[in-house]
């Protein structure tokens, strides 16, 4: 049976999460992928540049609206970008691994309780899965148009100067579908896969 | 020549939109072989409820509608410099009309073209002229998930023991799958060159992929190799998305380039299950697409 769960999430929903539970995602998200984790390390993690005016405030409200909510590793493809009518067409997620070295990081400077993404991510984001607490929440892969019909609503949209796919999308979802794959409690399936998958490549090389 | 910047749109559209039939009966039957109620199972069934989806509504099968790349073989009369100019047209058109997303990135400023036309290897095309026959153009779609775990082995290979032999081969490919985990967005295929140099092997690696499943490789070592890849790449337990289960390579394609003495590169080019590729061809003036 799959899971209703809606953001901002609570510590007790977010505990009560097991790997491989199926979900069914309610509220509203945030997209954010590469860029977007560079320019939050750079400008307010590990500040490298300065932060304009107009980044404090784009950090400000981004921050009010994770409070407890979810950022998403995803670079859709958008309609009616020429009107500002904004529709999302495609919508699946991206490689999440990719953000590792800042996820845990950013996850903590944004209050985000889950990530999510696919491919799963490694020890830091599983650390701060744990501490925080949070959650890693793995969406199909490829199932882009699917994906989109759970978008009811473009909210609004930051920093679209870093092109379509890197902008942070502000998103309204309903039954969002994704399966848990990292928990609150130490669990990684990634890592289970893994585990078992080299231990037969052992076997099959010998 | 009659201008093809329509019918490229087309072959862009569906390539973007329509999943070729032997792919998804590939999925279908993988689909069937998880375990009822399993995240794999439940995996593949999203995957093939969004084939039908995009299909039905001429949407792209996944967001990231990835690095163009075209095939093109032509005979006498028609010039690469024109079609050339069509595929950029056809390009922009289909980013314009949300077939395609805008993914050419300027490596250096960050700044996104916003049409998928950028430097001299964006839209990727490849020309081979033809002594006889009809203009085709192949065109497949990798996205960045599946690219980024391709990788080239350099045999001798010590830390896997693979050396200069099938048998190497065997070992390097399935490091690669185990590498890639589900980050390629397995059930994935493999598309592998052995010899060439760096630049041709992926080149060679990715163009086998032009080609449907049902393809005999012409080389028999080469096709038992494939089977068992595919066999053993399955065993590894991987599974649709990394969620462990039974699928996850659906095929592999391997081809041979001469090399030189010094080099023995192995190239593995992942396609994630969301393998767009399609055909066009033009015979007698009349265009049809496979």
């Amino acid at each position: 049976m799959d899971k209703q769960i809606s953001l901002p999430l609570s510590d007790a929903a977010v505990k009560d999460l097991q790997v491989g539970d199926s979900v069914l995602l309610s509220g509203t998200l945030v997209t954010g992928r590469d860029a977007a984790h560079k320019w939050l390390t750079d400008c307010f993690i590990h500040p490298k540049t300065t932060a304009t005016q107009e980044d404090e405030r784009i950090f400000e409200e981004l921050r009010g609206i994770l409070d407890g909510g979810a950022i998403y590793h995803c670079g859709p493809v958008v309609a009616g970008l020429e009107t500002k009518a904004y529709r999302f067409v495609a919508a699946g997620p991206t490689t999440s691994v990719r953000e590792e070295p800042y996820q845990a990081d950013v996850m903590k400077i944004l209050g985000l309780k889950a990530v999510i993404g696919k491919g799963g991510m490694g020890s830091r984001t599983l650390q701060a899965c744990r501490e925080i607490p949070g959650v890693y929440l793995h969406a199909i892969g490829g199932a882009a148009s699917l994906i989109a019909r759970s978008v009811e609503e473009v909210l609004g949209v930051y920093k679209l100067e870093f092109g379509v796919p890197e902008a942070m999308w502000v998103i309204r979802v309903r039954d969002f579908p994704a399966v848990v794959t990292m928990d609150s409690h130490g669990q990684s399936l990634h890592a289970d896969v893994r585990t078992r998958s080299s231990a037969m490549l052992e076997k099959l090389l010998s | 020549m009659k201008d093809l910047t329509a019918e490229i749109l087309e072959l862009i559209r569906r390539t973007s939109t329509d999943l070729p039939a032997d792919i998804e009966k590939r999925l279908r039957d993988a689909r069937d072989g998880e375990a009822p109620a399993s995240a794999a199972r439940k995996a593949m069934d999203t995957i093939l409820a969004n084939v039908e989806m995009t299909r039905r509504d001429s949407t792209p099968i996944c967001q990231d509608t990835g690095t163009p790349l075209f095939f093109v073989k032509l005979p006498d009369g028609w010039k690469p410099r024109e079609i050339r100019n069509w595929i950029r047209a056809a390009i922009a058109e289909s980013t314009r009309l949300t077939y395609l997303r805008p993914n050419a990135v300027d490596s250096l400023s960050g700044k996104n073209s916003g049409n998928n036309l950028g430097s001299k290897y964006f839209p990727t095309i490849h020309f081979e002229e033809i002594d006889e026959g009809d203009l085709t153009i192949d065109l497949i779609l990798k996205g960045g998930g599946c690219e980024n775990v391709g990788t080239q082995y350099s045999l001798p290979d010590d830390r896997l023991k693979a050396g200069r032999d099938l048998e190497g081969v065997r070992k390097v490919v399935l490091d690669a799958v185990n590498r890639a985990q589900g980050e390629g967005c397995a059930p994935g295929f493999l598309g592998v060159a052995i010899g060439g140099d760096r630049g041709t092997g992926f080149t060679a690696s990715k163009e086998t992929l032009i080609q449907t499943l049902d393809t005999k490789n012409p080389d028999p070592a080469l096709e038992t190799l494939e089977h068992r890849i595919t066999t053993e790449a399955n065993q590894l337990g991987i599974g649709p998305m990394g969620f462990g289960g039974n699928a996850t390579v659906l095929g592999t394609r391997i081809t041979s380039e001469h090399r030189l003495p010094a080099s023995y590169f192995v190239t593995v080019s992942y396609m994630c299950w969301a393998y767009r590729r399609r055909k066009m061809i033009v015979h007698d003036g009349q265009v049809t697409y496979t």
